[in-house]
């Protein structure tokens, strides 16, 4: 990881823990992350990792049982707080500067846009609703972004679309819409829950190609979720592995591929279909990810691991280690 | 839109007309007609009624014409006339019994769908956001009462707990003094303060109801995804409100228009008479106890109808406020 790239959003020691009457469900677990101007920061996990709730916490979307620790250092580029550290994690629910930097500063694109969208409101309503409260307080110029914003994501007759409902788009139109409402105020972060999930392959690759277009022309940051490896590889420069609401493996990109030391992340990569390995059985990883509730201590991934070691994995909770400069993993065994 | 107008009024037409056959064949289906039960009464009485009585009665109403023929006679002075037929029991033209009981009978139940609307949707409103809050347990054990207990018990129990008090007796619409009395400004603000009571009693267990809705439907909407959508793009909170999940939990109420228009006629019945109210429910009691064949029918039909024109006005009210289903109908 360079150092010639700007801090943007600094998480540090990020929980999320739901008190439901079953216990304390821990989904997001302490967790450190480096957000760097300009750069893409991927998040991978299975379903139940907490990937999901760390995106939301970032911008506390979590529901409001939901008890948030730690910090979020903002680097404010917009407002007249501009060019200050913020701890969002500090800023009250209902603060005006929560709502600046909600979708001024850090947009989020969400998994499904069938769902994210209201179907009783056109598009160019809930577009320009974003832009009325970050850019411009008249409805012409309002109007005139939106085009523009939609003109960027590549929508066919953006006019025609702005008076349109979203049940009236096609599923890679509507994401192209999505994304036209994340990035119409410019935002320096730019979160994107899964965005290609719900999407066919051949339009899952334009939407990418359009995010890494995005961000080279707006100069956004970008914090990509997904439970895809091959999106990663085409869309991030750093990764994060999560398992069980906890970083077990943090590093670049080659790396990851090329030098993984988490069992998990080494498992995840074994499953990945290649070219090269035509005719061999796919590894899998045995079990399911264990329910977050009331875990045992020691490693998460323990019950699943082929290198576990019992009465060493299974003692006390693991700490992330620095394993070389920049790749920090959650294993007794790494580096062995 | 306008198409889709169009083409719920024109369905309209079979719809009302088999509704009409089918109101004509419910009213003929008790045995008896009520020449029997007028015959009956007068021979219990003592009075010796001649067949040849009997025949001319028969005749007079066209009760000896065939069925179909009696149909036809009704719907042709109907829609040719506005004549919905003679009263037997009341010797009086239908129009005439229920003319200015409907006019009081709407006045009252709009009113009270006015003030249920306008007290249980906020509370509703409140209740969803504020889950689990005390205010929330409050007006749901507030509502539950409502709905569990009729409105002729409270109604009595008002009706009981003024008169031991005051020594007045609130019930009926009017003082005594104009009772008879022909329309006049006096009259009608004679009537308001004593319209609060039934306003206030048949719109109960509504209010109830429609809290229990609204708060339900909204809760259901609060969780949703384009309201996080919203709320990360920075929307505050009380404009993000109005402006996705209470519009969306609007339209179910707007659904339940259709059944609240006949409801509006007939649901007041027994507080009506409880409370000695001139409106339309004892006397369609009445009607349909004493087989009163034409006042009964034209009950059954104005109910139906009214179902039937609530049904439409909600569904356009629907389709201009959900594109959804503005552009599922027929325009694709």
């Amino acid at each position: 990881m360079s150092e010639e790239h700007e801090v943007l959003l600094q998480i540090k020691q990020l929980k999320t823990h739901f008190h439901l009457d079953e216990g304390i469900l821990k989904a997001v677990d302490g967790i450190d992350l480096t957000i760097k101007k300009k750069r893409t920061l991927g998040i991978v996990g299975e379903s139940g990792c907490g990937k999901s709730v760390t995106s939301q916490a970032i911008l506390r979307l979590v529901p409001e049982f939901a008890k948030l620790e730690g910090e979020l250092l903002l680097h404010r580029t917009k407002g007249n707080q501009k060019g200050e550290q913020v701890d969002l994690a500090q800023l009250p629910l209902r603060s005006k500067a929560l709502r600046e930097i909600r979708g001024g500063e850090i947009a989020m694109i969400f998994q499904e846009p069938m769902k994210a969208f209201s179907p009783i409101h056109t598009i160019g309503n809930q577009l320009m609703e974003s832009i009325l409260l970050h850019q411009s307080d008249n409805r012409k110029e309002a109007r005139h972004i939106a085009l523009g914003t939609l003109r960027k994501v590549g929508m066919s007759n953006p006019e025609q679309r702005l008076n349109e409902y979203p049940h009236q788009l096609s599923g890679g139109m509507r994401q192209r819409a999505m994304i036209a409402m994340a990035v119409s105020s410019n935002p320096s972060l730019l979160i994107a829950d899964e965005p290609t999930t719900a999407l066919d392959v051949t339009v899952q690759a334009q939407v990418l190609d359009l995010l890494n277009e995005l961000k080279e022309t707006v100069g956004t940051s970008i914090v990509f979720i997904t439970h895809d490896l091959g999106v990663i590889a085409e869309m991030s420069d750093e990764v994060a592995v999560m398992y069980l609401g906890k970083v077990v493996e943090y590093t670049d990109v080659d790396t990851l591929f090329h030098g993984a030391q988490h069992p998990y992340t080494e498992a995840l990569l074994g499953s990945i279909p290649s070219i090269s390995r035509s005719g061999a059985r796919l590894d899998t990883i045995e079990g399911t990810v264990p329910f977050p509730m009331n875990l045992p201590s020691g490693c998460g991934f323990y019950s699943r691991c082929k290198k576990a070691v019992d009465g060493v994995c299974n003692v006390a909770d693991i700490p992330l280690v620095e394993v070389s400069e920049g790749h920090y993993v959650r294993c007794l065994l790494a580096g062995q | 839109m306008l198409r889709y107008i169009c083409n719920r009024l024109l369905q309209l037409i079979p719809i009302l007309f088999a509704i009409s056959l089918i109101v004509f064949i419910i009213i003929q289906l008790p045995p008896g007609d009520f020449l029997t039960t007028y015959v009956e009464q007068l021979r219990l009485t003592g009075t010796e009624v001649a067949d040849s009585t009997i025949a001319n009665l028969k005749a007079q109403y066209g009760l000896d014409q065939p069925l179909y023929a009696q149909y036809l006679l009704w719907m042709k002075n109907m829609i040719l006339h506005g004549d919905l037929g003679t009263s037997i029991q009341w010797n009086m033209p239908v129009s005439e019994v229920i003319g200015d009981r409907l006019m009081l009978t709407i006045i009252i139940s709009l009113i009270s769908l006015i003030v249920v609307w306008a007290i249980a949707i906020p509370i509703g409103i409140y209740s969803a956001t504020h889950q689990y809050s005390f205010g929330d347990y409050f007006f749901s054990f507030i509502g539950f009462i409502g709905l569990a207990v009729p409105g002729f018990l409270i109604a009595l129990i008002l009706v009981y707990i003024v008169f031991t008090q005051t020594g007045v007796s609130i019930t009926g619409l009017f003082s005594p003094e104009y009772q008879g009395a022909p329309w006049s400004w006096d009259k009608v603000w004679n009537m308001l303060p004593r319209l609060a009571i039934p306003v206030v009693i048949i719109g109960m267990s509504g209010t109830a109801g429609l809290i229990r809705i609204t708060r339900g439907m909204l809760l259901d909407e609060l969780s949703k995804q384009y309201v996080i959508t919203a709320r990360a793009k920075g929307v505050a909170e009380q404009k993000l409100l109005f402006k996705y999940p209470v519009r969306m939990a609007i339209n179910p109420l707007i659904s339940t228009i259709g059944w609240t228009l006949p409801a509006l006629i007939s649901g007041e019945a027994i507080v009506s008479i409880v409370l000695n109210l001139p409106t339309t429910g004892p006397v369609l009691l009445k009607a349909l106890m004493v087989q009163d064949m034409y006042l009964a029918g034209s009950f059954l039909l104005i109910l139906s109808v009214l179902t039937v024109c609530g049904t439409l006005i909600s569904d356009i009210l629907l389709a201009a406020l959900d594109p959804r289903i503005r552009f599922g109908g027929v325009n694709r």
